[in-house]
Formats: structure tokens, C-alpha cells, sequence
């Protein structure tokens, strides 16, 4: 080696800095006099040392004295350039990035009415009593391993989560036209269902989801291969459905397309078509246009504190003998949000065509992430199974539910008394975990610096994140964000 | 105007028939079909050597000790609750993940050179890697994966958008590393390409390159073909017993200063199968760019199930942040990696007593849980039919589905195999 040609040192060793380098007598180690050493640099320094090609990386370890280091030879790298360097820093999850920015804020009034995780009145997170056991009990069973699940998940989650949202007098499942897989919650059910769909749908490989929808759809469906388009929703004059744009849209549709239905408690808007809606919507569906419906089914059992009532838009599809495609999620209404659990559902026209599309969904899943986790759907599992367990499970699923609409009758007041402008009644209207105020952007930032109010820039809150105590300062908030920035 | 012209062509729907009625029956999965079929047979006598999963010498599968108590602890904890992870999981695990396979002592961890996420086991971190690099390596999309590998590699990856080609690997010939054969195609590939390399025992041969291989592996990576390897690591501390001598090939890649992509499973050596628990990390060259590569991770994960599970790797962090339990999973893990060694020696010394046909030395040379046994597709059915022994189609064997009591029912039907058909 005649000379050092580069030295690229970490900024805090820059170039003023260095002094001399000298190659060791052995060759394989480098000499570096630096004029000084900062005094919190560790041991394990990175020194990145080119000689026409030859680098010296302190991976190799370095020793360090009060005046100069030596870098070992460990091998050659020749560039330093990142393949990534390129990338570029993503935006936060609009939703999730709630919690992430709630997190952060240290004051100590702060509400986070974001993500839809259920609070009870004490504002902490639930684990429902009848998951407590049933996770006593899964642990209890000493025939119990955690061996591989196959590919579709539990079996007997299958039947369950089928039965559970379809009835268990279907007579699509008594066909045997119903095919279930187990899937990582609603997001995972809707990915593998859309993932499926882009290489087997025999109709048009585009889906309709509402305006507004959840904005994971949006990146879940092309992602998957399917192209999305939007139908008209919520109305924002009357916070309620526009039914007739709605219609009008799925007529203006190509016939065969896919369609995206809320099965209850529409997210954000928590605006649900009312029964004659759903029929409607329905006839179009299967008479005029012969669209695939897909349902996202994330609240079953919390929009009215009823699993049955819940389940009647999906039910009113699956019975008419046509085809629906289901994505279930358990997050909300077990509560068992983080353990990831969810099916999806494709009823079809034959038990024949049943069997193929299970052993197709397979190919979807293999190679995404091979199996299903065993946990969370053994313990919804046992509670489905378990008629002790399921009372108890629809006890605790309707007090959420209760404690959520209180909260609708408490903030609706709230605003009353304060005589805060505008017609809130769309608070008692709107059904499930969310109410889509109608509050913008400015509005919404405002509250969150003033009043540390944490909820997505869409102005949808939470419902579940609210408690008495919490009310009287989201009204607070809502007043002084609408008073001070009209619409 | 436009949707008459669209009903043109009639939707399945529209003709009353199923939208579905043109999908057809897809062949069951290699591997996982093995149990399918197993599971099937009545036969008292049958064993299954196909997936590889851990069982003991009473051929039960194992739950580890650790792992039992971890999870009782955890579920004892009143303080916990399910709430949702972040979208790239436990922040503690994942921190002790990479710990794990590069070395608590890693300047690249020390550097924040790291990115890590929780994904699910091998496969989803395989699959996260691949559809990160599909958007955003600035490098050639092709993955090479070695000739034979696990049979999901090939799936995963052009799904995640990179085309896949292999590289020669194994010698059928010596049952062993084609180096020469794997060099000359590694040179022969585009430069900047993915390289796809087992960290260990490799699946499915057992084959794995020396100490010498490795480094003269590295430099053609590194130094002739700017290559970026994605380890796939999911048998650290089964192969040879040791965590660490397990690790090292990765960790001479990423002591070298380049970039590596690592995909950690913790299926087999804490034994959470069916938790899916594992972590992919990447190691890139300046922190700024490790940081932008964590968001963009994220918007990954998000669209394809938001977050991951949160019990198993709640039960692994355990595990690894006790000195206790984490000395206690060491040695549990010995015990699977040494008791794996010993059925090595029983089925090679009784195929030695049977005189069978042919050299079987590569059953003690090859490493980890799986043989490749050099037995052809026509002899592991004649297996499968006549003496009720599964195994893929491949030849390969899962030394964990053995014990003493089934090493010679193994070797009479390999013997009568390899007579049958020379």
C-alpha cells in the first residue's frame, strides 16, 4: 500500500482532525493519529478506511490510545453507497400514527380517541373476563402443543366463525358452500381474500368500496391486484347515507365488478344503510349488475349489542343463494385485538367449486406467511364452543356496546348544554365505535394542540376511547374548535 | 351507454353459475401434504420423517420447559392486555432478536445500522423482505436461491415481486457443497442481485460451507458481485448446539460493513411452531437510511395484516431478557440439537449393520434436522406404500421425527428400498 487514498471516518473523526496514517508492519492493520478523541466515543468505534480498494472496518476491532486507534483488516468492500439510500421516509400511518403522536405527548390530560380500541369508563383497555378464562384453560390442557396449524387455521374456528356470522341454521353451510381459513384479523382475511380474487375472479377484477372507507382498504386491495373505485357514501349535508348517489353509482358499475360492504357500523362514517337500504342495495347487487359483494365484518355484536341484528345485512346476501365473499375480524368484539384473529368466508355456487377455491386459497397463504397463529383463535375457539363461556362472551360484548352508546347520549348532551352551533344529532344516529363529526382538518389540529385531543384528521372519534370523565373535555374542545374555526 | 356495452359479456353471475366454476384443484402443499397423508393412514406402524418438527424419543412433539413457563407467567400477568402491537411489533423483542443473531456486541447494532421488525416466522419475515426489496432495491430484482432449497422460497418471492433463478448447490455426487459449481454461478449472475443463503443447516440438504467456503463465498458477494445477501436463518442453536457458532456466517457478512437482510425464525429452536414468531432485520449502511427503511417497512406490513401477533414473541422476550430462563432455553435447545446428532449415529450405524448398499456417511456429515438421503422418488414411495415411512419426495428426512425405536424400522425400509431399486 503506497497511500491512503479515501478516509471516510465517522463526522465526529473529520478531516481536520486526522493527522496521520500509517499502514502496520504486518499489512493487516491500519494506524490513525487523530488530534482528539471524543470522550463518549465507545470502544467499538466504525472506522471505514479505502486504500484502492482495501478496507479496514473497526469490526475487526479496534484498540484504542489516548492519541491514535488502529483499525483491523477484515475484508473488502468497495462501495459505500447504500442500496437504500434512495428510500425515502414514509408518512406515519394516518391512523396508528395517532397512538404513536398520543404517545409522545407527556401532558397528562391528553385523549386519545384515534385507533378503535375499546376504554372502559376508567379509560384503560378491557380484557374481557370470558378471554381471561378461556386463556386459563387453553394453558390448563396438557394435551395442548403448538404444533403447526394447516395452512387454513383451526378447523373447528372455521365451523365456529361460519356459524357465528351466518347463523348456524345457513343453509349455504349445511351445502357445504361455505369455505372458511382462518387469517390474522380483518386486515389479513381482506388481503388474502383480495389476493385470491385477483388471480380467480372469473368477473372484473375492480372494487367498490364507499367514500369514505377505512384508508387500509385503499392500500390492501391494490396491493392484493385488484384496482379499487369508489362509490358515493356519506352524505355530509345530512351526516347520513346518500342513498340514491350510492345506487346510482353501483348502476354506473361494470357488470361483475366487486363491491365492498360495511356489514354494520360503517368505518369511519358509523352511518349503516337502514333494512330497506340494504335491500335495495341488495337487488341491485344480484338482479341488475351481478357484482361480487365482499363484506368487511370487524363489529359484529358491537353496533347493536346484538350479534344476530348485527349479522343481518350479511345474512340477507348469503341467503338469497348468490355469492359473498366475508372478512371477519375478532379485535373489537373479543377484544383480542394484538393476538390477530379473523377468517375469511367465500360462500359460492356448489360444494364442488368449494373444495377448489380452499385448496387455491392455500396457495395464497403458503407463501404470505404459512400458518395462522394459534393463540387468539384458540381461545375464540373455546369461548364459541362453550355455552357457559358464550353467554358470558354476549353479556360482556353488550355492556361494551351499552357503554358506547352512553357515551353518544352523554357527548350529544354535553354539546347541548354548552348551546355549541350546529346539528350534532348525527352523534346519536351513527352506529358502532365511531362518530364521523363533521369537524375539518383545522378543527381537528386545533383540539389536538389546545386540548390534547388525539383523533384522525378525518374527524372521526372514537366513541369507545370516551369516558364521563373525558366528555365534558371533548365538549369542551368540539365548542371552542367550532366556534373559532366555522366550517 | 357504458353499461349496456359492459353486459355485453356476460358475467358468470349474470348466467347464474359461479363466479369460482373455472377454479381449479390445487395440488396439496409438498411438504405440509406429507402430514396430510400421514394423518390419513391407519397403519399402526407409520412414521412420519416430512415436516420439521421437533419430537422427542417418545416421537411426542415438544413443548419446551422454558417456553411453559414464560407463557404461564405472561398469562398470569394481570397487568398485560391484547392491544394492538405496533405495526413492527415488540419493540423489546425485536431489539433482542437482532441481539441474538448478530451478537449483543454488534457495531452495526451499536451504530443503529439495524432495522428490525416482528414478522410472522420465517415465512412472513421471507415474504415482508422480498416485497420490500420488489419496491425499493435499487439493485437487480432477481433473487438467487440455492438448487435444492425449501420449496417456499419459490413462492414467496415472485409474489413479493423479484423474479427467482437458482444457483448450483448441492453435489449429488458427493452429497455435498458443489463449491466450484456455486462460485461459477455467482459470477455468472448480474451484479447487484439478491442472494439468497441458509445461515445454517441448510433445508434440504443439511449441507452447509465451510468456515473457508464461507469467506470465499463472502468475497464474491462482496467484493466481484456487489451482491445482497438475505440470509435465511431458521435453525440457529440447532445446528451444531451453539447460538453462536450457528450465527457465524452471518455475522462475518455483516462485520464486513455491507449491507444484509436476515429473516429469523424462532419456529424450531424455541419450539413456537404454530405462534409464528419471528423477525426480519436489515442492516444497511448509514442510520438515516435504516430509519427511512423502518417507515417504509411499515407501509408493508400495514396492508397485508397491520400488525403481528403478539403472544409468542411476548413468550420469546421473556425467554431472552432472563438470564435465567435464557441459560435454561440454551441448554433445552442442546438437548434437541445433540439428541437430532445421536439419530444421525443410530441410523447410520444400522444402515452400516444391514450392510446396505451404497456410502452414508453424509447422514453424519450433513447438519441440522433434515438428511438428504440420496433415496429416489420411486424408492420413498416404495417406502411410503410399504412400510408406512413418510417423507418427501425429495429424499429428505426429518432426523427429529426419529428415535430409537423407529431407527431400525427406517434402515430395514431403506435397505429394502435401495435393493429394490439400485
Amino acid at each position: 500500500m503506497s497511500s491512503i487514498s479515501t478516509i471516510s471516518l465517522p463526522t465526529r473523526f473529520s478531516g481536520s482532525n486526522l493527522l496521520e496514517t500509517s499502514l502496520l508492519p504486518n499489512q493487516n492493520s491500519l494506524r490513525f493519529r487523530v488530534a482528539s478523541f471524543p470522550a463518549t466515543s465507545r470502544s467499538n468505534v466504525a472506522v471505514h478506511v479505502r486504500d484502492n480498494g482495501t478496507s479496514f472496518s473497526s469490526a475487526g476491532g479496534v484498540r484504542r490510545t489516548r492519541i491514535s486507534a488502529v483499525a483491523k483488516e477484515t475484508g473488502t468492500s468497495v462501495s459505500t453507497d447504500s442500496s437504500f439510500a434512495h428510500v425515502q421516509q414514509a408518512p406515519e400511518d394516518p391512523i396508528l400514527g395517532i397512538t404513536v403522536a398520543y404517545n409522545k405527548d407527556p401532558n397528562p390530560a391528553k385523549v386519545n380517541l384515534g385507533v378503535g380500541a375499546y376504554r372502559t369508563e376508567e379509560g384503560k383497555p378491557l380484557v374481557l373476563n370470558v378471554v381471561r378464562k378461556a386463556e386459563q384453560k387453553l394453558l390448563a390442557d396438557k394435551s395442548r402443543n403448538k404444533e403447526y396449524l394447516g395452512i387454513t387455521g383451526i378447523p373447528d374456528f372455521n365451523k365456529l366463525s361460519a356459524q357465528l356470522i351466518l347463523g348456524s341454521d345457513c343453509l349455504a353451510i349445511a351445502e357445504k358452500r361455505v369455505v372458511t381459513v382462518q387469517c390474522l384479523s380483518g386486515t389479513g382475511s381482506l388481503r388474502v381474500g383480495a389476493e385470491f380474487l385477483a388471480t380467480h375472479y372469473g368477473g372484473e377484477k375492480i372494487i367498490y368500496v364507499p367514500s369514505p372507507t377505512w384508508g387500509n382498504h385503499l392500500k390492501i386491495f391494490p396491493l392484493g391486484g385488484i384496482q379499487t373505485r369508489t362509490y358515493r357514501y356519506f352524505d355530509p349535508k345530512t351526516k347520513g347515507l346518500d342513498y340514491e348517489g350510492m345506487i346510482e353509482d353501483l348502476r354506473a358499475a361494470p357488470s361483475g365488478a366487486v363491491v365492498l360492504l360495511h356489514a354494520c357500523a360503517h368505518n369511519p362514517t358509523g352511518v349503516d344503510p337502514t333494512q330497506e337500504q340494504w335491500e335495495g342495495i341488495r337487488r341491485v347487487i344480484r338482479e341488475e349488475k351481478h357484482l361480487l359483494p365482499f363484506f368487511d365484518s370487524a363489529y359484529q355484536g358491537f353496533a347493536s349489542g346484538s350479534l344476530d341484528t348485527d349479522a343481518w345485512a350479511v345474512r340477507q346476501f348469503v341467503n338469497d343463494g348468490g355469492e359473498v365473499f366475508l372478512a371477519q375480524s375478532y379485535a373489537k368484539n373479543m377484544g383480542l385485538y394484538g393476538e390477530r384473529v379473523g377468517a375469511l368466508s367465500a360462500i359460492v355456487k356448489g360444494a364442488d367449486v368449494a373444495t377448489r377455491v380452499e385448496s387455491q386459497l392455500k396457495l395464497v397463504i403458503r407463501p404470505m406467511y404459512s400458518s395462522p397463529p394459534t393463540h387468539g383463535a384458540a381461545i375464540v375457539s373455546l369461548i364459541l364452543a362453550d355455552k357457559d363461556l358464550y353467554e358470558e362472551w354476549k353479556v360482556e360484548l353488550k355492556g361494551m356496546a351499552d357503554r358506547i352508546i352512553s357515551m353518544r347520549h352523554q357527548l350529544f348532551d354535553a354539546l347541548k348544554e354548552r348551546k355549541t352551533p350546529g346539528n350534532w344529532d348525527h352523534i346519536l344516529n351513527q352506529i358502532g365505535m365511531f362518530t364521523f363529526t363533521g369537524l375539518n382538518k383545522q378543527q381537528v389540529e386545533y383540539m389536538t394542540k389546545e386540548y390534547h385531543i388525539y383523533m384522525t384528521l378525518d374527524g372521526r372519534i372514537s366513541m369507545a376511547g370516551l369516558s364521563s370523565r373525558t366528555v365534558p373535555q371533548l365538549a369542551d374542545a368540539i365548542h371552542s374548535a367550532v366556534v373559532n374555526f366555522s366550517s | 351507454m357504458q353499461d349496456s356495452m359492459a353486459s355485453l359479456s356476460v358475467s358468470p353471475a349474470a348466467a347464474g353459475g359461479s363466479c369460482f366454476a373455472h377454479v381449479q384443484q390445487a395440488p396439496e402443499d409438498p411438504i405440509l401434504g406429507i402430514t396430510v397423508a400421514f394423518n390419513k393412514d391407519p397403519s399402526p406402524v407409520k412414521v412420519n420423517l416430512g415436516v420439521g418438527a421437533y419430537r422427542t424419543e417418545d416421537g411426542k412433539p415438544l413443548l419446551l420447559n422454558v417456553v411453559r413457563q414464560a407463557e404461564l407467567h405472561l398469562v398470569s400477568d394481570e397487568s398485560r392486555n391484547k392491544e394492538y402491537l405496533g405495526i413492527t411489533g415488540i419493540v423489546h423483542f425485536n431489539k433482542l432478536s437482532a441481539q441474538l443473531i448478530l451478537g449483543s456486541d454488534s457495531p452495526a447494532i451499536a451504530e443503529n445500522r439495524v432495522v428490525t421488525a416482528q414478522c410472522l416466522s420465517g415465512t412472513g419475515s421471507l415474504r415482508v423482505g422480498g416485497e420490500f426489496l420488489g419496491r425499493h432495491y435499487s439493485g437487480q430484482k432477481i433473487i438467487y436461491v440455492p438448487s435444492p432449497t425449501w420449496g417456499n422460497h419459490l413462492k414467496i418471492f415472485p409474489l413479493a415481486g423479484l423474479e427467482a433463478r437458482t444457483y448450483r448447490y448441492y453435489d449429488p455426487r458427493t452429497k455435498g457443497l458443489d463449491y466450484e459449481g456455486m462460485l461459477e454461478d455467482l459470477r455468472a449472475a448480474p451484479n447487484g442481485s439478491i442472494l439468497l443463503l441458509h445461515a445454517c443447516a441448510h433445508n434440504p440438504t443439511g449441507v452447509d460451507p465451510s468456515q473457508e467456503q464461507w469467506e470465499g463465498i463472502r468475497r464474491v458477494v462482496r467484493e466481484e458481485k456487489q451482491f445482497l445477501p438475505f440470509f435465511d436463518c431458521a435453525y440457529q442453536g440447532f445446528a451444531s448446539g451453539s447460538l453462536d457458532n450457528d450465527a457465524w456466517a452471518v455475522r462475518r457478512f455483516v462485520g464486513d460493513g455491507g449491507e444484509v437482510f436476515v429473516a429469523q425464525s424462532y419456529a424450531k429452536n424455541m419450539g413456537l411452531y404454530a405462534e409464528r414468531v419471528g423477525a426480519l432485520s436489515i442492516i444497511v449502511k448509514e442510520p438515516a437510511v435504516a430509519t427511512r427503511v423502518e417507515s417504509q417497512l411499515k407501509l408493508v406490513i400495514r396492508p397485508m395484516y397491520s400488525t403481528p401477533p403478539t403472544h409468542g414473541a411476548s413468550i420469546v422476550t421473556l425467554i431472552l431478557s432472563s438470564k435465567k430462563w435464557f441459560e435454561e432455553w440454551k441448554e433445552e435447545l442442546k438437548a434437541m440439537a445433540d439428541r437430532i446428532r445421536s439419530m444421525r449415529h443410530e441410523l447410520f450405524n444400522a444402515l452400516k449393520e444391514r450392510q446396505t448398499p451404497g456410502n452414508w456417511e453424509h447422514i453424519l456429515n450433513q447438519i441440522g434436522m433434515f438428511t438428504f438421503t440420496g433415496l429416489s422418488k420411486e424408492q420413498v414411495e416404495y417406502m411410503r406404500r410399504e412400510d408406512h415411512i413418510y417423507m418427501t419426495l425429495d429424499g429428505r428426512i426429518s432426523m427429529a421425527g426419529l428415535n430409537s425405536r423407529t431407527v431400525p424400522q427406517v434402515a430395514d425400509a431403506i435397505h429394502r428400498a435401495v435393493v429394490k431399486f439400485s
